[in-house]
């Protein structure tokens, strides 16, 4: 298990470099200085040529991503081109914003998803299961930030309830949490649902039956640990992609997360910002995959058998 | 005799066009699938014959200050925008792009994706291995981030979106049909086409391709739907494609800034990309039911 673990550490170093490859080349070599940028139009080229000098962007494109990659691996994430702040510090600010919603979106997904899913498969074809398979249907087709500006309209221009933008206070991140919970909510629903239609139709739940168990007895003891595997699995993916920040949802709402610092450099062209950003969100969501692979061990013994070597 | 031979003149064909008619059979009892398959087709047709009917350069982007934002009526079905212009016609307009964005999108990215995945799927080994653990980098990047490094590096406009949206998806395709060709590489008929001396871009094309097929287009459906959404997402906060094209998503980021007291035009492009891609997702749906030989008893 742990030899396993180590592998999968090992395995992102290459993973991130790769990243970081990518975009650092997407990033230097289209057009635009970012020397430029900085010093604003109305400055002189003998200016502009002095910076890019210090910045070292004349060096030829390797030795400046081999600079970078050199800086990385001693804990320097660079400064950013556009604020001239450390990229480190920044993104450890937007962090929690981000981190707090994504949370919060997970919690609401899980508490309304799953027992939903459980419900509707164990009552097959009823009202209510037919609800709820529309509605999952209907929320996997809903853009999130569309959701968003529906909510916005409602709780704050209709209803005044909620503030629209911003991230002081807890009120700020209901919203923005609702709407991306919509599609979240609905594939957990769909997924424990069809998982757990399947696991109820095995041998052992028959066999639970006819021992004379209950319905809830059946549900709680004999399927839902086995409905589970695959519904931790999309709820690891999903909660790891939210933590790279949704973009466009983190947009509407004007919260300052990682979501919009990777927008807005992307927009400034400021390289050390997105490559830290989005090295720093890749890494978070590699680190909660294989949490959630470590985790499968402790649900599903089955799974746990395979990192135990058979005696010979 | 060559294992084409064999395929062309007998029991193959009839074979296949029995397995289409059986998956046809399977999706037609599916309510919803049906119901968004007539969906999708309408806002195909819609999407071809617009012109006909609405003038873009008229109708689309002409401003016209004298009827700046009126609400919905019998001569403006949706209302008209901030600059004149009807939403209605947009809308439609607005089909033609998205419709296309989504397509250009899965089939370049399918085209390049699955032939990657295809030939690391059928040779394993070592290329298995570099292909797809370059694909698993790309993976590994948070969800929209690289269209928006691409976008951004390169400009807004329709091109670059479709370049983007297409290098995005690539990994997902390679995947998918890597798998789907890992589970028949080992079959019966591939080691028969092979003892035949049939060539191998020819075994891949004619005997495996056609055999996984179905999951493919499961999820070509699906991944239209994303694409669609995706592209809406990226338009909406100015990296995509840019005004005065009535893209859904541009729509809705200029209803935004008069939501206040014009909160109708934030609805039609919204529903419009609702409607789109929950069509699609019905039909992706029906099919993977269709195709799933476990449901069929």
């Amino acid at each position: 298990m742990l030899k396993y673990i180590g592998k999968r550490f090992l395995w992102m170093i290459p993973v991130l470099l790769g990243i970081s490859f990518i975009l650092f080349s997407i990033m230097e070599l289209s057009p635009g200085d970012p020397a430029r940028m900085m010093l604003g139009d109305y400055a002189s080229q003998a200016d502009v040529e002095a910076l890019r000098k210090e910045m070292g962007l004349n060096d030829p494109f390797f030795i400046r991503y081999g600079n970078y990659v050199n800086n990385i691996l001693h804990g320097d994430f660079g400064m950013s081109y556009q604020t001239k702040k450390n990229c480190a510090e920044e993104i450890i600010n937007r962090f929690p914003a981000t981190l707090k919603i994504a949370g919060l979106a997970t919690l609401i997904a899980a508490s309304i998803g799953i027992p939903i899913g459980i419900v509707s498969a164990v009552r097959q074809y009823s009202v209510l299961d037919v609800v709820s398979v529309s509605a999952a249907m209907i929320f996997t087709s809903i853009p999130g930030f569309w959701l968003g500006l529906m909510l916005i309209l409602l709780f704050t221009l209709k209803l005044g309830l909620l503030p629209s933008v911003g991230s002081e206070s807890w009120k700020n991140f209901i919203m923005p949490a609702l709407s991306m919970a919509a599609m979240f909510t609905a594939t957990l629903t769909r997924m424990t649902r069809s998982t757990m239609l399947e696991v109820i139709r095995q041998d052992y739940i028959r066999t639970a039956k006819a021992k004379g168990a209950t319905q809830m007895q059946i549900v709680f003891k004999h399927a839902l640990r086995n409905t589970m595997l695959p519904v931790v699995t999309i709820m690891g993916i999903d909660f790891s992609n939210l933590l790279g920040g949704a973009l466009i949802i983190e947009n509407v709402f004007g919260i300052s997360g990682l979501g919009t610092l990777m927008v807005d450099s992307v927009k400034s062209k400021d390289t050390p910002m997105l490559v830290a950003s989005v090295l720093f969100a890749s890494s978070v969501g590699g680190l909660v995959t294989l949490l959630v692979d470590v985790l499968y061990t402790y649900i599903d013994p089955r799974v746990r058998m395979q990192y135990i070597k058979p005696s010979k | 005799m060559d294992a084409d031979k064999i395929t062309k003149n007998g029991p193959a064909k009839v074979k296949k066009r029995s397995q289409l008619s059986s998956i046809w059979r399977q999706f037609k009892k599916n309510k919803l699938a049906l119901l968004g398959l007539s969906v999708f087709a309408t806002l195909v047709l819609v999407a071809v014959f617009s012109p006909l009917f609405i003038n873009y350069d008229t109708d689309v982007i002409q401003q016209n200050n004298k009827i700046r934002l009126q609400a919905p009526s019998g001569t403006h079905l949706f209302g008209t925008d901030q600059y004149g212009r009807d939403v209605f016609s947009r809308i439609v307009w607005g089909t033609r792009i998205s419709l296309f964005v989504g397509a250009f999108t899965v089939s370049i990215a399918f085209s390049v994706g699955g032939t990657v995945g295809a030939l690391a799927g059928y040779f394993g080994g070592k290329w298995d291995n570099i292909l797809m653990r370059v694909m698993d980098i790309f993976l590994a990047m948070p969800g929209t981030i690289l269209a928006v490094a691409i976008v951004g590096a390169l400009g807004p406009g329709l091109f670059n979106i479709l370049l983007a949206m297409s290098i995005c998806r690539i990994p997902q395709f390679a995947r998918i049909v890597r798998s789907a060709v890992l589970s028949i590489r080992g079959l019966e008929y591939i080691e028969a086409a092979k003892a035949c001396g049939t060539k191998t871009p020819r075994i891949l094309w004619r005997h495996v391709l056609p055999n996984a097929v179905g999951p493919i287009v499961v999820q070509c459906t699906l991944h239209m739907a994303t694409t669609i959404l995706g592209v809406a997402g990226l338009s909406f906060i100015g990296l995509g494609i840019q005004a005065p094209l009535p893209e859904w998503g541009s729509m809705l980021s200029e209803a935004k800034e008069q939501m206040r007291y014009n909160p109708y035009l934030m609805v039609f492009p919204g529903v419009s990309i609702m409607v789109s891609v929950l069509s699609l997702n019905m039909i992706g749906d029906g099919l993977r039911d269709a195709l799933d030989p476990r449901l069929k008893n």
